[in-house]
C-alpha cells in the first residue's frame, strides 16, 4: 500500500463515530481533529490524510477527486446527487431519519391523504421535491440553512422536512412527526477514478472499514 | 449590465488566447495528421441540425445537454450539437453507403447546456474517431489503440486504463427478465456500488438466487488482472450473450496488453457509461491526479439503423480543451525575426526568403515603437555590407 488516500469527514457526529471506526481500520490521526485548527491531519499511516470539511461540502470534494475517499450523510448524497462517486458502504453511523413534522396542532386535524400542496421549510429542497412529486403532492419550498423547527412557529411555513434523531428538538418546539421519509447514515464514499488508479489502496481501507462496521462479525 | 461587465463570457463558456491558441492548434494539426496516417477520413459535420436527426439513438441524456432553437424557415426544431458521433453515423449510414470498413475521424466545438464537471466547461473542441462495419475486437483494438497513440502524441503518457463490457450486465439483465424499473432502479445503484441498495433491490425483487448471484457479483468484478478469470467462474451457468461479452474484453485487453506492456488496466464489470448508446466493450483513458477521464470511447453497434443502415461502430472521442490543460508544454516558444518597415524590393525579397524557409517574420510599423521581446521577436533583420542578414538580439 504505497498510493496516498485522502479521506474527508466533516466535524459533528461523522467525526466522533467515524474515528472509532477508523480506528478499529488500522488509521489514528496524529492529532485531535476535535482540538487541531489544521484542515489537513496526518495519521498513523503516512500515506494516509483525513481533510475535515463541512458535511455538504464532503461529496464535491470526494466527486473532483479533491479527497479519494469521505465519509458523507445519505441525506447529504440524496440532496445533492451521488452521480460522479461510489457509495461503497453504508458506515451505520450518525443514524437518524428523514422525516416531515408539523405543529402538534394541526397534527390533530391532518389527514396526509388529503394533501395537495404544501409549504414546507427545509434544508433540503431537492428531496423534499422529489419525495412530494413522486406521491402527486405540489410543493412550495423554503430554503432554510437551520433551525427549520422555528419554521412554523412563526408562520413561516406549515411544515418542515428535516433530520431526527432523538426527537427532542421537535418536541421542545411543539412539533410531532408525520411522515418517514427515508432512514439517514453516513455511507464511505469514493472517487470513481481513486477506485480505479488506486484500487489496491482503497480496496484495502475499504475491506477494513466493511469489517469495522458494527453489527458485522 | 453595466460597462464594466460588459467583457463577461457566460459561464461555462471561454476563449482561448496566445500563446495556447497557437499550441491548441499545433495540437490539432498533428492530431488530424496522425488520424490521416492511420486511415481515417476527416468529415466535417454541420453546427446545427434538426433535432430528430441529431438525438437519434441517442438517450435522453444527450437530449437534455442540446442547445435548441427554432429554425425560421421551417418552424421545426433545430439543436446545436452536443456530440459528434451521432453525426459521423448518419454520415456512414445515409450518405457513404460503402460496404467495406469505413473509418472517420472529425473535430469540431460541440456545446453543452450543462458542464460534465465542476466549474467545466461547456463548450468543448471534440476530436474523434471511428470505425464503421467491423463487429470484431479487431476494430475495438485498433480504435484502442489509435486512442493511446492520440494521448502519447500529446506527451500523456502516465495513463491508465479502465475496460468495461455493457453486455455483461445487459446479458444478465435480459435474462433476468427484470421489470423496466427494477433494472433502472438496479443500473443506478451499480452504478454508484451501492451495494447495501443493490442487495435490498435484488431481495425485493421475483428471481431465481443465481441469477441475483450474477446480479450481485457485478459489483465485486472490479480490480486489475484477476478480475476477467473470477468473472468467468462467477458467471460460467450464464447466458451465451454473457459469456460471450467476457470472451470479447478479454480478447481486447491481451491485445493492448501485449502493444502497451507497461500500461495499468483496470476492469469493471458494473461500469455502464452510456449504457443505452453503447453496446460491447467500453474503454476510458485517465491520468493521475483527474477525477474525470480524458478520452473515452467503446462500441455502439446498431445506432445507424435509424438512418437506414444498421452497423457495427465503435470509436473514441476526447476534448482538445482538456487535452491541452492536462498534456505538459513541449513546445517551445516559436520565436521570430523583427524587420525593419520599409518598401524596398531587396527588403521584401529577404523578408519572403525568410518566409518560404518557415521562419515567422514580424514587420516593424513606421512610427510604432515597440520592443522587439514585445512583438514575440528574438532575431532582427539589419543591413550588412549591402545585404540583409539576420541577427540575434541581444539579451536574448
Amino acid at each position: 500500500m504505497t498510493e496516498s488516500l485522502k479521506i474527508a469527514l466533516s466535524k459533528g457526529r461523522i467525526l466522533e463515530e467515524g474515528l472509532p471506526l477508523l480506528a478499529k481500520a488500522g488509521i489514528v490521526p496524529r492529532e485531535d481533529p476535535a482540538k487541531s485548527r489544521k484542515l489537513i491531519l496526518d495519521t498513523n499511516l503516512d500515506n494516509v490524510q483525513l481533510v475535515i470539511i463541512r458535511a455538504a461540502d464532503v461529496p464535491t470534494y470526494v466527486q473532483y477527486g479533491a479527497a479519494d475517499l469521505g465519509m458523507a450523510g445519505k441525506d447529504v448524497l440524496m440532496e445533492y446527487g451521488g452521480d460522479g462517486l461510489y457509495e461503497l458502504l453504508d458506515l451505520k453511523i450518525a443514524v437518524c431519519r428523514l422525516m416531515v413534522a408539523e405543529p402538534a396542532k394541526l397534527a390533530q386535524q391532518d389527514d396526509p391523504k388529503k394533501w395537495t400542496r404544501l409549504r414546507i421549510a427545509t434544508k433540503y429542497p431537492a428531496i423534499t421535491r422529489r419525495h412530494f412529486a413522486a406521491k402527486g403532492i405540489q410543493t412550495d419550498i423554503i430554503k432554510l440553512y437551520g433551525s427549520m423547527e422555528l419554521a412554523p412557529l412563526v408562520g413561516l411555513s406549515d411544515r418542515i422536512v428535516d433530520l431526527v434523531g432523538t426527537g427532542k428538538t421537535l418536541k421542545a418546539n411543539g412539533l410531532v412527526e408525520v411522515e418517514h421519509i427515508a432512514d439517514i447514515s453516513a455511507w464511505l464514499v469514493a472517487n470513481k477514478a481513486s477506485m480505479k488508479m488506486k484500487h489496491a489502496a482503497v480496496k484495502g481501507l475499504v475491506d477494513r472499514l466493511a469489517s469495522a462496521i458494527p453489527g458485522r462479525p | 449590465m453595466f460597462e464594466k461587465d460588459r467583457w463577461l463570457l457566460p459561464e461555462g463558456v471561454d476563449e482561448i488566447l496566445p500563446p495556447e491558441a497557437r499550441r491548441l492548434e499545433a495540437m490539432r494539426r498533428r492530431l488530424l495528421d496522425l488520424f490521416d496516417l492511420w486511415g481515417y477520413e476527416l468529415v466535417m459535420p454541420p453546427l446545427v441540425e434538426y433535432l430528430e436527426s441529431l438525438l437519434t439513438g441517442s438517450g435522453r441524456d444527450l437530449d437534455l445537454q442540446t442547445f435548441k432553437l427554432t429554425d425560421q424557415l421551417t418552424g421545426r426544431l433545430m439543436g446545436i450539437r452536443a456530440d459528434m458521433t451521432p453525426q459521423a453515423a448518419r454520415i456512414d449510414a445515409h450518405y457513404l453507403k460503402r460496404q467495406a470498413p469505413v473509418r472517420l475521424c472529425y473535430v469540431g466545438s460541440v456545446l453543452r447546456t450543462r458542464p460534465d464537471e465542476f466549474a467545466g466547461s461547456r463548450e468543448l473542441l471534440q476530436l474523434g474517431a471511428e470505425l464503421y462495419g467491423h463487429p470484431g475486437p479487431a476494430s475495438d483494438i485498433e480504435v484502442l489503440r489509435l486512442m493511446l497513440e492520440t494521448l502519447a502524441t500529446v506527451g500523456l503518457t502516465d495513463l491508465h486504463l479502465d475496460l468495461g463490457q455493457v453486455g455483461v450486465f445487459r446479458g444478465l439483465a435480459k435474462d433476468a427478465g427484470l421489470a423496466p424499473e427494477l433494472e433502472a432502479a438496479l443500473f443506478d445503484a451499480l452504478q454508484r456500488k451501492a451495494r447495501p441498495e443493490v442487495e435490498a433491490l435484488l431481495a425485493g425483487g421475483d428471481l431465481a438466487t443465481t441469477k441475483k448471484q450474477a446480479l450481485a457479483a457485478l459489483l465485486d468484478l472490479n480490480g486489475a488482472g484477476d478480475v476477467l478469470p473470477r468473472a468467468r467462474a462467477l458467471l460460467k451457468s450464464a447466458p451465451s450473450e454473457v459469456v460471450q461479452a467476457l470472451a470479447n474484453l478479454q480478447t481486447v485487453a491481451e491485445a493492448v496488453q501485449r502493444a502497451y506492456p507497461k500500461l495499468p488496466v483496470y476492469f469493471d464489470l458494473a461500469e455502464l457509461r452510456g449504457y443505452r448508446y453503447y453496446t460491447g466493450v467500453l474503454f476510458s483513458a485517465l491520468v493521475p491526479g483527474r477525477g474525470q477521464a480524458v478520452a473515452q470511447g467503446g462500441r455502439y453497434d446498431g445506432i445507424g439503423k435509424a438512418f437506414g443502415r444498421a452497423r457495427a461502430a465503435t470509436g473514441f472521442s476526447a476534448d482538445l480543451r482538456q487535452l491541452l490543460k492536462i498534456a505538459p508544454a513541449v513546445d517551445v516558444p516559436p520565436g521570430a525575426i523583427l524587420a525593419p518597415a520599409g518598401d524596398e524590393p531587396e527588403l521584401q525579397q529577404a523578408i519572403a526568403r525568410l518566409r518560404a524557409a518557415g521562419e515567422r517574420v514580424v514587420s516593424a510599423l513606421p512610427g510604432a515603437t515597440a520592443a522587439a521581446a514585445e512583438l514575440g521577436c528574438d532575431r532582427e533583420l539589419v543591413k550588412q555590407g549591402g545585404a540583409w542578414a539576420v541577427n540575434k538580439l541581444a539579451g536574448r
